[in-house]
């Protein structure tokens, strides 16, 4: 009952490899993974490919197929044309060993780097109370499987190995989110610890790791927008703002832990004024300065994040999950140009003289 | 194509040497446990992983973890729990380990907590229960349907945070206790009687690795891989089983596997994967092809007093469990699983050969999606079925063996001629009896995890001198190692692991003849010879065709140990069927079948079972142990009981 279906696979080790192409068999019903299966069994036994519970439930599985990444045993083969190719290759973030099997150790190493659940000192083991709303947004981020393929779609890292060191990638900003929403945990400084130590500002939030999360876990709504907020929030506190334009620069009061070796996107603006707006795009506090005068000050206007920007100071680009081939805007890509005359921070000359 | 340049399989070998106090093998729940006890002890630990740290099969286990904490229900207890194992196992299971696992699951879940576990949570806080088939009370602790993930990350986090202690105190986070992922042990070795390292090869090189260490923990799970239909995973092949019996340590029970009865049978290629016992227990009903709700014909004599007569006796259970009795949904596994069987033989099946499984007619679409989320993404994604719709199609599965290695009750310790072998989880035997009930696993690899983990280590202090590693034997094992790869006119190993599966699923399956028996030690035999054969194509790097290649004799061996015992056990009970002796024999419930290995074959002898403490008896009605001893034992119960009851009226007169 099987039809014959054409695979290109990726064969080869660190030294190099190739697309290999097979004709197999596929069944009714088959996912990838059966496929790769039967090829083990027949044209290539020593065809290496991770995989365990074959039901989406242990991630181990991932690799990239027709360039999305996947996980092998939940992508089934009715969501291909009968004639189309299905190329599968390895996860392109991590190191290959051979084949399909890649060097995740990356994520392990920063895994042990995130500081552990500190128990309160107080209760005594079966004296933990907590009510389920509180633990549920936890228990969100306790689905991850560990697939990775948050960690090989991020753009941070999947084109820029050197920001390794300093990024801990999506998986663990949600570890990091959930020991900070964990009811019991008696660590307070996890959202600065993820904004100082794990790189958290690299993030611009294109969501390609909620987008391909097979647990379907809200990475950036639920997990990375809150951190980065209420990091925000402790940085762009009205006082802290007021401290600011009182003290001179290098007196700010610091309000979080910094360290040296992760120039995060929010630090280095904050660092530079704290403010900048659509009109006067100079980057110059003087400018600025002066093209604030005039402004409607009764309107909420939002503080804008710079996006993270890499080693070389240009955006990353996310090909796989982007809608168009250049990088997304500097101004976010909510807003559309012309923008409406009442939302301009622009202090026309003579404005003053009319009233 | 580079493979040519790694089949320099015969040039100069070398060895990675590592020394450690203990070495688990197995990363799921119990050697992750075990693992964490022996450095809390102060051993420097390995944890030898045959997958990715945190990939072990544990993941597996949806429904929760069997502790008697009385959250739900007040009145559960270690022995309403230990009654319901005992049940369960149908009074074969070794009475110690039994009381040990009731006794102390509740503090090895509440420990969890303090590692950084979430469970769901009743209305006062505490940690939610669940009903399931065969415990009297509500008394799963769950997480949703994905309690074994957090079972194993919060374990996996644990061990991260005791690498972080060590990184502060010692500057390295390997300093104590290290995980050497993707690693697969293929021998043992000895010094006279006593274990002295494991031998094996790192997956991802082909290099091999010697760990020298006077204390090793087996906890490599079961053997599922040797059956065709099964929810186990690739990792599943009996190492640890077939491991302890070359180091001269013994097998119990490896005659009773447990059929799950709820797999999934379509589509084909998902056949065998696990639809949780969670479905049941929340309300979900099994119907034939004519839409009968059939388990109300299924329910046997021994559990006829706690099983609901009517579907509307069934129904209030559910929200009235204290004045009605149970569903017969939520028989004990083995019997839900031979219901199934029955009624797909008598013609009244699924197009694909199970049965009906409907969730959707019983509760609303919303409920259904917050309380059972993976099952019901495993079908959307899976078989395309919208589990809130339309029922689901299920037939039994292999899962889980109950039996394992013959162990110490109380320390784990391995019987037999070799010492400094322990064991915990899925791989130890005993603790189950003839059939596990769901829940009890995960409570069972916690409980005697950490007691391996702790004996051996106590061991390893009481120990004068350190065992050490004869070259002879790492020869050996290196040339056994190879061997596959060396050969080039051998079979290709995943024909023989399908012509395994083809003899284990056909003649040592749910319900077994002694011809059929018979037939499949003839075949095992045959295949034993191919096996000795095997060759695998391509190099020493992830080679996943020579991996298996070595495993296959691993499997091999502990399914001739199934295959013997099935064949010598005369009765049917728990995981073990057989339709030429259709019964219970009480006099083959004081029998265990022990395997040990002399030379290459396998020896089967039959042990007298340990004698229940008179106190843990008295726990049950004379009338429910009428079913299960013989008139002798009866009479001996009884002659205690007068003696007794003499005993406190002679006190009373004081």
């Amino acid at each position: 009952m099987g039809t014959k279906r054409n695979f290109r696979i990726w064969r080869g080790d660190a030294d190099g490899g190739e697309l290999t192409d097979y004709a197999v068999e596929v069944n009714e019903g088959e996912v990838v993974l059966d496929v790769i299966h039967r090829l083990q069994a027949t044209d290539a036994p020593d065809l290496a490919c991770r995989w365990n519970c074959k039901a989406g439930k242990c991630g181990s599985c991932s690799m990239e197929i027709n360039g999305m990444p996947k996980l092998g045993c939940m992508t089934r083969m009715s969501t291909f044309e009968e004639d189309e190719t299905v190329t599968v290759t390895p996860l392109r973030t991590f190191p290959v060993i051979r084949d399909l099997v890649t060097d995740v150790s990356f994520n392990y190493e920063k895994a042990r780097e995130t500081p552990a659940f500190a128990p309160p000192a107080d209760l005594a083991p079966g004296d933990y109370r907590m009510q389920q709303v509180d633990v549920e947004r936890s228990q969100e981020f306790r689905k991850c499987i560990e697939c990775f393929l948050c960690q090989n779609v991020c753009h941070v890292i999947r084109d820029h190995d050197e920001n390794k060191p300093a990024f801990s990638g999506p998986r663990y900003f949600i570890r990091a989110a959930e020991l900070d929403m964990h009811p019991l945990d008696a660590k307070t400084d996890r959202k600065e610890y993820a904004q100082s130590e794990q790189g958290l500002g690299f993030c611009n939030i294109t969501k390609c790791c909620t987008e391909v999360c097979p647990e379907h876990i809200k990475i950036t709504d639920n997990g990375i927008i809150p951190m980065k907020e209420r990091v925000v929030d402790r940085r762009y506190d009205p006082l802290v703002w007021l401290g600011s334009k009182i003290f001179r620069r290098g007196q700010v009061p610091q309000t979080s832990v910094t360290s040296e070796h992760s120039p995060g996107a929010v630090r280095s603006n904050a660092a530079g004024g704290g403010l900048h707006s659509h009109a006067g795009g100079s980057h110059d506090p003087a400018a600025e300065t002066q093209a604030q005068q005039g402004v409607n000050w009764h309107r909420e206007v939002p503080h804008p994040t710079a996006p993270a920007v890499d080693a070389s100071g240009k955006l990353p680009l996310t090909e796989l999950t982007f809608d168009r081939a250049a990088a997304p805007s500097p101004f976010g890509d909510d807003v559309t140009f012309p923008l409406p005359p009442e939302h301009l921070n622009f202090a026309h000359p003579d404005q003053d003289q009319k009233h | 194509m580079t493979n040519d340049s790694h089949r320099d399989t015969s040039a100069t070998t070398r060895i990675e040497r590592h020394h450690y106090d203990v070495v688990v093998i197995g990363a799921g729940g119990a050697g992750l446990r075990a693992a964490i006890e022996a450095r809390l002890a102060g051993k420097k630990t390995a944890i030898i992983s045959k997958s990715l740290f945190g990939k072990a099969h544990t993941v597996m286990a949806e429904g929760g973890a069997a502790a008697a904490m009385g959250n739900v229900n007040s009145r559960d207890s270690w022995q309403v729990h230990f009654r319901d194992t005992m049940r369960g196992g149908k009074f074969l299971n070794n009475f110690r380990m039994a009381e040990l696992h009731a006794k102390e699951s509740p503090q090895r879940i509440w420990e969890l907590e303090t590692y950084g576990a979430l469970f769901d949570r009743t209305k006062d806080g505490k940690i939610s229960q669940r009903n399931f088939g065969g415990h009297e009370y509500p008394r799963l602790a769950h997480v949703g349907d994905r309690t074994g993930l957090e079972l194993i990350r919060t374990l996996q986090q644990k061990i991260v945070s005791l690498q972080q202690e060590d990184k502060r105190d010692h500057g390295s986070y390997d300093a104590r206790i290290k995980v050497f992922a993707e690693t697969t042990i293929t021998e043992l070795l000895l010094d006279g009687d006593r274990v002295a390292g494991a031998f094996g090869y790192y997956r991802e090189s082909g290099e091999f690795v010697l760990f020298e260490a006077p204390a090793v923990v087996l906890a490599t799970g079961g053997v599922g891989r040797s059956y065709k239909v099964t929810s186990n995973s690739w990792e599943y092949t009996g190492d640890g089983h077939a491991l302890a019996l070359r180091a001269g340590a013994n097998l119990i029970n490896m005659e009773f596997l447990q059929f799950h009865p709820t797999g999934m049978v379509w589509p084909v290629s998902v056949k065998g994967i696990l639809v949780t016992e969670s479905v049941r227990g929340d309300g979900g009903i099994l119907k034939n092809s004519e839409g009968k709700r059939f388990m109300f014909d299924y329910v046997p004599d021994v559990f006829r007093k706690q099983y609901a007569e009517t579907p509307e006796e069934a129904d209030r259970w559910y929200t009235d469990p204290d004045n009605n009795r149970r569903p017969p949904e939520l028989l004990p596994r083995d019997e839900v699983a031979r219901a199934i069987n029955s009624e797909v033989k008598a013609g009244r099946g699924t197009p694909a050969g199970g049965v009906y499984l409907d969730i959707a007619s019983r509760l609303p679409a919303e409920e259904i999606r917050r309380r059972l989320p993976s099952m019901h993404h495993q079908f959307k994604g899976l078989a395309d079925v919208d589990i809130t719709k339309e029922p689901m199609e299920v037939g039994p599965t292999c899962h889980y063996v109950m039996g394992g290695i013959e162990v110490d009750p109380d320390s784990g310790a391995a019987y037999g001629s070799v010492r400094g072998l322990f064991a915990a989880g899925e791989v130890s035997g005993g603790m189950h009896g003839s059939n596990r009930l769901g829940g009890n696993s995960l409570s069972d690899l916690l409980v005697f995890g950490k007691r391996a983990g702790g004996h051996a280590a106590g061991y390893v202090d009481q120990l004068a001198a350190r065992p050490r590693v004869e070259v002879a034997a790492v020869e050996t094992a290196v040339e056994t190692a190879l061997a596959p790869l060396q050969r080039d006119t051998g079979e290709n190993p995943y024909t023989l692991q399908q012509d395994l599966q083809a003899v284990m699923g056909d003649l040592v399956g749910i319900i077994r003849r002694e011809a059929e028996l018979a037939d499949a030690l003839v075949r095992l035999a045959e295949l034993r010879e191919r096996v000795a054969k095997v060759s695998a194509a391509g190099g020493r790097r992830y080679n996943p065709g020579w991996h298996l290649a070595l495993d296959l004799r691993n499997m091999l061996v502990v399914s001739e140990c199934t295959a013997k015992a099935a064949l010598e056990r005369r009765e049917s009970r728990g995981g073990h069927t057989r339709e030429d002796y259709p019964t219970m024999d009480p006099q083959w419930r004081r029998l265990n079948l022990v395997c040990s290995l002399e030379g290459d074959t396998v020896r089967l002898d039959r042990k007298p079972l340990p004698k229940m403490r008179t106190e843990l008896l008295g726990l049950f009605d004379r009338a429910e142990l009428a079913k299960y001893l013989t008139d002798e034992e009866l009479a001996e119960f009884d002659a205690l009981a007068a003696a007794d009851a003499a005993d406190a009226a002679g006190k009373e007169t004081h």
